[in-house]
């Protein structure tokens, strides 16, 4: 299973994501430049996070007009998929391959830490080795992660199971203090409609060894890794 | 600065400069004098500028070179190859790490969010023009007390700006530390430190070898922001200093990401013959510092250089301090070659001269020669002053500040949550929130602990950094105080199971034309060169920031010590938490084996400079604790070794706010109680709240406690248990009386919630 690994001017996850795919999934990998205008012959492209065009305009803006991202909505028109971490969900939002934007954290900081979140849906192509209701410590760091969506695109996520992850305490219960940004429903990550894009604030490549603090993130990749049939 | 007409612009016809216009820059009159004879001739207006910003104190040393000589390594330097733009310390297998630590003070006094972050921005430039990538931030932060809104402004402000800095960047924060104190109200410090990984055969120099080798400005163009902020750097705030926000640069993260891949990708191609950042000084400071390192000069002609505005003056190229730009030479015939990685990065590229070899920097503006000075005047010939120093007057009195007939406090309990409660010792959670620790995903021992640790990706071995100082031990007694700080940061490295293989220090303090002010730094300076050699420790890299103070009162003295140290394993690495109920705790000190294992925990005296007396007593006075450099070191010895050996489960030195608080902390980050019974020939108050040097609390299984005290014996450092872990509740006992008995979660609450709860207080203001 071929990897790609998007680079654009600024985005620093771009090693974590390549790191974790050659040293946990042992799987090839390679980074796709963001003015390339095709995408063919990858199982998996991921968005990585941090910082593409410094965040500056708004998070994600610039990037989603580059030519990358017209060739990857084709991708994913074809069933290709695509996942984007932090910066990348913001980017995927921004390009309207996911629905909703994500905001200002609401206490208005940067917020890095490690949080718990819920397993909400393990049918995806993203989950299927966690169960429902798992919890997952997984590190959040963004200024904007506060996912809000309108209630008619709200209601399609819940109706057809689209929500992710969820923010949650240490027990798995999502409430109102676990909730690091002020998301809409707590919500931490989605699927689109198709279920073949993801996106996620919390960094699963970054928790994918003990030495790090978690190797929950290491559930999420190899759900990539061995795809659903 | 305005520049009059009658100001002379060519070198072909120069008149004297008018002395308010030099003194207004920073020059004295000898200095003038001096710069006329070496030219023979008057100069012009932008040979005057450029003269004034390097022999100015941020740029040329000119009352620190002396005494920085004290330092072994900037000895060597000094006297052999140059100062670098970081130093590099060994880590084995082909592998060091570049390190430096550097002030933005004067600026962050004055718009704190750019001036923190410009900081960060500067260091990782120091960094990654060596070649190296780099690899984590720390900070070094003071402030005023948070009572006061501009101080809470300021302090909101910086933390935001090294943030959004370092987070845009990519590149971890991975600790630091923050003190508050009045003394840093008006005058803050914003210390910014760097790390990157090199391969030895690929260190980059800043050198400009080769005459006929073309000169390349790399980077951000070239505005009007930072004019003349070294010299702001070298004079004392007042009340005109906001007017100074001229002097203050902006930082691009943005373009510093793109710069870092792209001159990494460069210097990869071995074509780069010599890169250095322009921080200080800009163009000035990089085109003769280079070449006057290659015995060489430099050509350029100011119009080739990519401006942000129309009209700027060759003054005002020259003295830019704008921000991600660095000079590179770069082998002639290969620069398009390096010209085309620049470009695939969109980063501004462009020749703007070619190295001579007549050791002269040529300025030209288009076909007009404004400046030409020997290299070596202005890059090594500040002239230095060596300053008369004097033991303040407060000091002795201070010193001998009779302790003894402080009364005992009712409530130990209640003097425990006060000190938790103090910012300076309370939870940097705030603070370290707001940085992004865990990029690049090689940090095992997260902010919050003694140390943060990282792995090197490819090797068993990791590495373990902080920073620190007292400042306050430091104004009671500048040598001990700066020994301390050595010891302190070894102490803390040891604690994750490192021992210390280098540091880098950031030496800020008040007026050094006061002889108060330098005998301070002369003090300190001693102090540190004695203890980071004793520690195994060499000075690498720092920075001199003086002129800490405002009318009102100068900072505390406070030498800032970045250490790095090295784990064998780093998966035998230690953090502060206490891991399970059930451990023993035991507290390991300095005290000398043969003295017996009956000693006393504590010494009276001890109390001096604590934050006990601080807070409670409102009191700073005494001496700081005394400290036994050898016995220290075999704390250290004992802790490495059995870290290594896997039986120390938790590992947290005493420092601010005694045992006491050190207790509490490891009770509070573990979540676990601890049932503590201590003996003492003093009070309680010593007992608990002393801030005696060279001790650490571990904790460990009761069936390694054998173990453990072998090793303590062959080291010679005393080992007391003192109690188990277990429960929800923190007791100490001494003496058989309990004096200590608080909830955890109490304990937690009020050293977590301090901070933030400050900083609701009423807003901030600016």
């Amino acid at each position: 299973m071929k990897f790609g690994v998007v680079q654009f001017p600024g985005s620093n996850g771009d090693q974590d994501a390549y790191n974790a795919v050659c040293d946990v999934l042992k799987q090839p990998v390679e980074y796709i430049w963001h003015k390339s205008t095709a995408v063919d012959g990858f199982d998996c492209i991921i968005i990585p996070g941090g910082a593409s065009y410094g965040d500056y305009l708004r998070p994600g803006a610039v990037a989603s007009l580059s030519p990358v991202i017209d060739a990857i909505r084709g991708y994913a028109d074809q069933g290709g998929r695509v996942i984007g971490i932090g910066n990348g969900f913001q980017i995927l939002c921004e390009a309207g391959l996911l629905p909703g934007a994500l905001m200002t954290n609401s206490n208005v900081r940067f917020k890095c830490s490690y949080i718990s979140v819920r397993v909400e849906n393990n049918f995806s192509d993203f989950s299927h080795k966690c169960t429902v209701g798992q919890t997952l410590s997984l590190p959040i760091e963004d200024y904007q992660g506060s996912y809000y969506c309108n209630a008619d695109e709200l209601k399609p996520l819940e109706s057809e199971n689209s929500i992710l992850l969820r923010y949650c305490d240490k027990s798995g219960k999502v409430t109102y203090d676990a909730n690091p940004n002020g998301s809409a429903l707590n919500i931490a990550g989605i699927l689109n409609e198709a279920g073949n894009v993801a996106g996620m604030m919390p960094h699963p490549e970054r928790a994918v060894d003990d030495i790090l603090g978690s190797a929950d993130g290491v559930l999420i990749l190899k759900s990539i890794a061995q795809r659903l049939d | 600065m305005k520049i009059n007409d009658e100001d002379t612009m060519s070198i072909t016809d120069t008149k004297p400069i008018k002395p308010e216009v030099y003194k207004e820059m920073g020059l004295n009159d000898a200095e003038y004098k001096a710069i006329t004879e070496t030219l023979g001739r008057h100069p012009t207006y932008t040979e005057v500028g450029m003269y004034a910003v390097m022999w100015s104190e941020h740029c040329g040393y000119k009352y620190s070179r002396p005494i920085l000589r004290l330092f072994k390594k900037y000895r060597e330097a000094i006297d052999g190859a140059g100062l670098e733009n970081a130093g590099i310390i060994d880590i084995g297998d082909g592998l060091g790490i570049a390190m430096k630590i550097e002030s933005h003070n004067h600026p962050s006094a004055v718009e704190p969010f750019q001036s923190a972050a410009t900081g960060v921005g500067g260091m990782l430039r120091d960094i990654f023009t060596m070649g190296a990538r780099p690899i984590a931030c720390l900070n070094s932060l003071r402030f005023g007390p948070l009572d006061d809104a501009r101080n809470r402004y300021l302090f909101e402000q910086a933390v935001a700006g090294i943030g959004f800095y370092g987070n845009v960047v990519g590149v971890p924060t991975v600790g630091g530390e923050v003190y508050f104190d009045e003394c840093y109200s008006g005058n803050c410090l914003v210390n910014a430190m760097a790390l990157g990984v090199i391969r030895h055969d690929s260190v980059a120099y800043a050198r400009a070898d080769g005459p006929g080798n073309p000169v390349l400005i790399i980077g951000s163009h070239t505005g009007r922001d930072g004019i003349h902020g070294a010299t702001f750097a070298s004079v004392e705030l007042s009340e005109e200093s906001e007017s100074k926000k001229s002097n203050v640069q902006m930082g691009d993260p943005f373009a510093e990401s793109a710069l870092i891949e792209a001159t990494l990708e460069a210097l990869e191609t071995g074509y780069v013959v010599g890169i250095q950042d322009m921080g200080a000084a800009g163009i000035t400071c990089s085109t003769c510092e280079t070449s006057a390192k290659s015995d060489t000069g430099i050509r350029i002609d100011i119009r080739k250089v990519p401006v942000r505005e129309t009209g700027m003056t060759p003054y005002e190229i020259m003295l830019s301090e704008s921000q991600e730009r660095m000079l590179a030479i770069v082998e002639k015939g290969k620069e398009d070659e390096i010209i085309a990685i620049f470009k695939k990065w969109e980063v501004p590229v462009e020749i703007i001269g070619e190295v001579t070899d007549d050791e002269l920097v040529h300025v030209y503006d288009g076909d007009e020669l404004v400046a030409q000075v020997p290299s070596k005047s202005l890059a090594e010939d500040a002239p230095t002053y060596d300053l008369e120093g004097r033991e303040p007057d407060y000091l002795a009195g201070l010193n001998n500040y009779d302790l003894s007939g402080l009364a005992e406090p009712d409530d130990y309990n209640d003097v425990l949550m006060r000190l938790l409660e103090v910012p300076s010792i309370a939870s940097k959670q705030w603070v370290y929130e707001q940085f992004d620790h865990t990029a690049l995903g090689n940090t095992v021992v997260l902010p919050g602990s003694d140390a943060a640790v990282l792995r090197i990706r490819g090797l068993k071995k990791g590495i373990a950094v902080v920073t620190d100082c007292n400042g306050r031990y430091c104004y009671l007694d500048p040598f001990a105080g700066a020994q301390i700080a050595i010891a302190e940061a070894a102490r803390n490295l040891a604690c994750s199971g490192a021992r210390p293989v280098g540091a880098t220090d950031c030496l800020n303090f008040g007026n050094p034309e006061k002889p108060d002010g330098f005998w301070q730094f002369k003090r300190a300076v001693e102090g540190l060169a004695e203890a980071c050699e004793f520690f195994d420790a060499p000075i690498v890299s720092g920075n001199v920031s003086l002129y800490n103070e405002t009318p009102q009162m100068a900072i505390y003295p406070t030498p800032t010590i970045g250490m790095l140290g090295i784990i064998e394993d780093v998966n035998k690495r230690c953090s502060s938490e206490f891991k399970a109920a059930g451990d023993i705790v035991v507290l390991l000190s300095g005290v000398r084996f043969d003295e017996g294992e009956s000693l006393p925990v504590c010494e009276r005296e001890s109390l001096g400079g604590s934050e006990y007396l601080n807070t409670i007593h409102g009191i700073v006075a005494g001496r700081p604790p005394a400290l036994d450099m050898d016995r220290e070191k075999r704390v250290h010895k004992a802790l490495i070794k059995a870290i290594s050996q896997g039986l120390i489960k938790s590992a947290h030195d005493c420092s601010d706010g005694g045992l006491a608080v050190a207790l509490a902390e490891s009770c509070i980050a573990g979540g676990l109680g601890a049932d503590i019974t201590i003996s003492a020939n003093c009070g309680p108050s010593a007992a608990l709240f002393a801030e005696t040097q060279s001790r650490v609390i571990v904790s460990v299984a009761a069936e390694n406690l054998g173990l453990l005290r072998e090793i303590v014996d062959e080291c010679r450092v005393e080992c007391t248990v003192m109690g188990t872990t277990g429960g929800e509740v923190m007791k100490i006992t001494i003496n058989d009386v309990e004096v200590v008995n608080v909830g955890v979660e109490e304990l937690d609450s009020c050293w977590r919630n301090a901070i933030p709860g400050k900083m609701a207080e009423t807003g901030v203001g600016c």
